[in-house]
């Protein structure tokens, strides 16, 4: 398969008055052409700040990419300029951003908005881009499309916001769509027909997706593969199987506990992860999880853990897989979930840092 | 125990009056909330569910019918003294994190500006305790509070948006969608603080959302809204064991579950208005299919819906 995006070893941090905050401290992944990449993980862990750095969209300063790569076609996007960014941004790689009402402008009307992207990057007259901004609200829901076109950004609901923004990132059929928390505000009805739009996007031009959310269902069904990202990094990484069946590092356990179900009748407590996410301006020596993690060791209030590789596609960043370390149980409700997949190697295997 | 606290009766929100683009986001919803419940309001995108919150708090003036806060018209002309009580006991926590908080206000001050308003700390000493109190409440320290909203992450926003609800110690909050930009290990710990600050307290909340399954676990009870009406009302088990109303029924099967599997082979039932059929003049209205259970529905179907649920 061919890969669409490299990112190697990034690093990201913001000068605030507080002092430097590391947001993103060195990470990896690799995106194929076609495939959808779910990243979850906590609030605050360096999701958004990662994607946006792939279009360099963070504030700069205060923001400064302090290391790493992002090869997009094998094209280090890190040195371009704005101007060059120009050119791939709504073209080549398009955003939904996690908050419409920042990204959308309040006084042009939404119709407009989207006729914008259609007359600057595919070249659309503007009748034809006024026809096409018609169907693109159609198609992600919008009622009456032909009126809405017409109004403003207040004038919508939330989700309908969300669906207009949705709209002007398909508008350019990019190659990578990066999509943070997309559907977080629309009702299950609509979300589930939005996904499908993104998936028959996807199949019929080859994009690459990745998926931003914190609803563990909508990973369940979109994601091809999914990173879980903690303070800053990627703690686990591995095929959607992967992930939901054989799940490895202890905050990734935390988050498949913490979910109600559906026949959960409300009478016991969520298990929520106990404690606060690490303040990234001084983050803690060894593994930033440590202090919140009910299976932490010594060593790992010492010294950052390796990525330890489980198969092909599945690698987790924990002390727990060293051969050295005692056998521990995941939470119940994770154990219920666990099955013995074919990929699994024998035993996990340390990952050498390439420098 | 089933004490009303508050009381919408035939509420109605329309934008745009006499012009071609009306909208009626709310047209004519009834309905009860009692003292220490929750009552979880879900719903299509657009349907009215913040519209139905905004005009309970009186962001908008109604087009149309009343809310009763313990027995009194919250939209009836008041005094000041009068407005600022009704504003204390009742908050609001806002659907977009983003727009709802002041860019030059630190965080600090942001959570005590209702303390400021209503003058609920005798000193300097004790508003910033209060603030750092409910800072770690809502799971976030205390040296957030020095800094501004742009520095934080959409969750982090979020729980800001909370704290500054808490902070006034009101009895009632609407809580529009106050989670689903939250993680769900930081959802579980918000809905377990609200879980408790209910119980502490005695609050009762209006929680609108999307995600189903948490809306089932904090709810006592769940109203079903659909294009500005409220189509089906009920205790929260019954409605997800017994959905009546077809839209609640293509919701209920639409629930993305955490399992790769199932969600390779689900299915989606999906609703069609036109299933109906409803003759012209015909009245539909929402009505008592079994205790506390109440469907929009015609005379009709509600002939079968009542036959259908006695087996
Ligand atoms: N402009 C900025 N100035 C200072 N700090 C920032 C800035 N933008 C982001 N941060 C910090 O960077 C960290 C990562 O933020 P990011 O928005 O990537 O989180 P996230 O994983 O997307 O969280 P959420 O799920 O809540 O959206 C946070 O600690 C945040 O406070
Ligand atoms: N200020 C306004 N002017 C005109 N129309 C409005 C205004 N506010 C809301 N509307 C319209 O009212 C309807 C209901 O909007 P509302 O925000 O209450 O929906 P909602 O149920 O909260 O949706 P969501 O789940 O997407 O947040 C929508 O059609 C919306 O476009
Ligand atoms: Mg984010
Ligand atoms: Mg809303």
């Amino acid at each position: 398969m061919e890969k669409i995006l490299e990112v190697k070893d990034l690093e990201v941090s913001f000068q605030t008055y507080g002092g430097e905050v590391k947001a993103v401290r060195g990470v990896s992944f690799d995106l194929y052409k076609g495939e959808t990449l779910a990243i979850v993980g906590e609030s605050g862990s360096g999701k958004s700040v990662t994607t946006q750095t792939i279009m360099k969209l963070i504030p700069m300063p205060p923001g400064k990419i302090a290391n790493g790569q992002i090869l997009f076609n094998g094209d280090d996007i890190v040195p371009k300029t704005e101007k060059q960014m120009e050119k791939i941004r709504g073209k080549e790689i398009s955003m939904i951003f996690q908050d419409p009402m920042t990204s959308l402008n309040p006084t042009m009307r939404i119709g407009r908005q989207i006729m914008e992207v259609l007359i600057k990057h595919q070249n659309m007259s503007t009748s034809s881009a006024t026809e096409r901004a018609v169907e693109l609200l159609r198609l992600v829901g919008i009622p009456m499309p032909e009126k809405r076109i017409k109004q403003y950004p207040h004038e919508f609901s939330g989700g309908m916001r969300q669906r207009a923004m949705i709209a002007i990132a398909l508008a350019a059929s990019p190659k990578l769509l990066i999509a943070d928390e997309p559907t977080t505000a629309l009702d299950v009805t609509i979300q589930a027909q939005i996904l499908e739009l993104m998936k028959d996007l996807q199949s019929k031009m080859d994009t690459s997706i990745i998926f931003i959310t914190h609803d563990l269902g909508v990973v369940a069904n979109v994601a091809d593969r999914v990173a879980v990202m903690y303070g800053g990094q990627i703690v686990e990484t591995g095929t959607v199987d992967e992930i939901f069946y054989d799940p490895r590092h202890p905050y990734t356990w935390g988050l498949l506990a913490s979910m109600p179900s559906v026949d959960n009748d409300g009478g016991a407590e969520l298990t929520a992860i106990p404690g606060t996410p690490p303040d990234l301006t001084n983050p803690p020596k060894g593994d930033a999880f440590a202090p919140r993690n009910q299976y932490a060791m010594a060593i790992d209030f010492e010294e950052e853990p390796p990525m330890f590789q489980i198969s092909e596609t599945h690698f987790a960043k924990t002390w727990l897989l060293h051969p050295d370390a005692p056998k521990v149980e995941p939470p119940a409700v994770v154990q219920k979930r666990i099955r013995k997949l074919s990929s699994t190697f024998d035993k996990p295997v340390l990952v050498k840092e390439e420098k | 125990m089933a004490e009303k606290l508050i009381e919408i009766r035939n509420l109605k929100q329309h934008f745009n009056v006499g012009r071609p683009n009306l909208v009626k986001a709310v047209d004519g919803i009834s309905f009860d909330i009692y003292r220490g419940e929750t009552l979880g309001l879900v719903g299509e995108s657009g349907c009215g569910k913040s519209t139905t919150g905004r005009s309970i708090i009186r962001l908008y003036d109604a087009t149309d019918g009343e809310v009763l806060f313990e027995g009194e018209n919250v939209h009836g002309t008041k005094s000041t003294k009068e407005l600022k009580k009704f504003n204390r006991k009742m908050q609001m926590i806002f659907q977009d994190p983003y727009a709802s908080l002041n860019p030059r206000m630190t965080v600090a001050d942001i959570i005590a500006e209702g303390i400021d308003i209503h003058g609920l700390a005798n000193s300097k000493q004790e508003r910033m305790e209060r603030v750092y109190e409910l800072l770690e409440t809502v799971g976030l320290n205390k040296e957030h509070a020095s800094r501004y909203p742009h520095e934080f992450s959409g969750g982090q926003r979020q729980r800001i948006g909370i704290a500054r609800a808490l902070a006034v110690e009101p009895e009632f909050i609407i809580a529009d969608e106050p989670i689903s930009a939250l993680d769900v290990s930081i959802q579980a710990q918000v809905v377990n603080l609200m879980k408790q600050l209910q119980r502490d307290k005695g609050l009762t909340y209006l929680f609108i959302a999307h995600d189903l399954s948490m809306v089932k676990y904090i709810s006592d009870r769940i109203g079903v809204m659909y294009y500005g009406k409220l189509v089906e009302l009920a205790p929260a088990d019954v409605l997800y064991k017994n959905p009546l109303h077809p839209y609640t029924q293509s919701l209920l099967s639409a629930i993305p579950l955490p399992d790769p599997e199932t969600e390779r082979t689900r299915r989606r039932t999906s609703y069609d208005p036109d299933v109906h059929e409803y003759a012209d003049g015909e009245e539909v209205q929402m009505r008592e299919v079994s205790k506390g259970h109440f469907v929009y529905c015609s005379e009709k179907e509600f002939q079968k819906l009542q036959k259908q649920y006695k087996n």
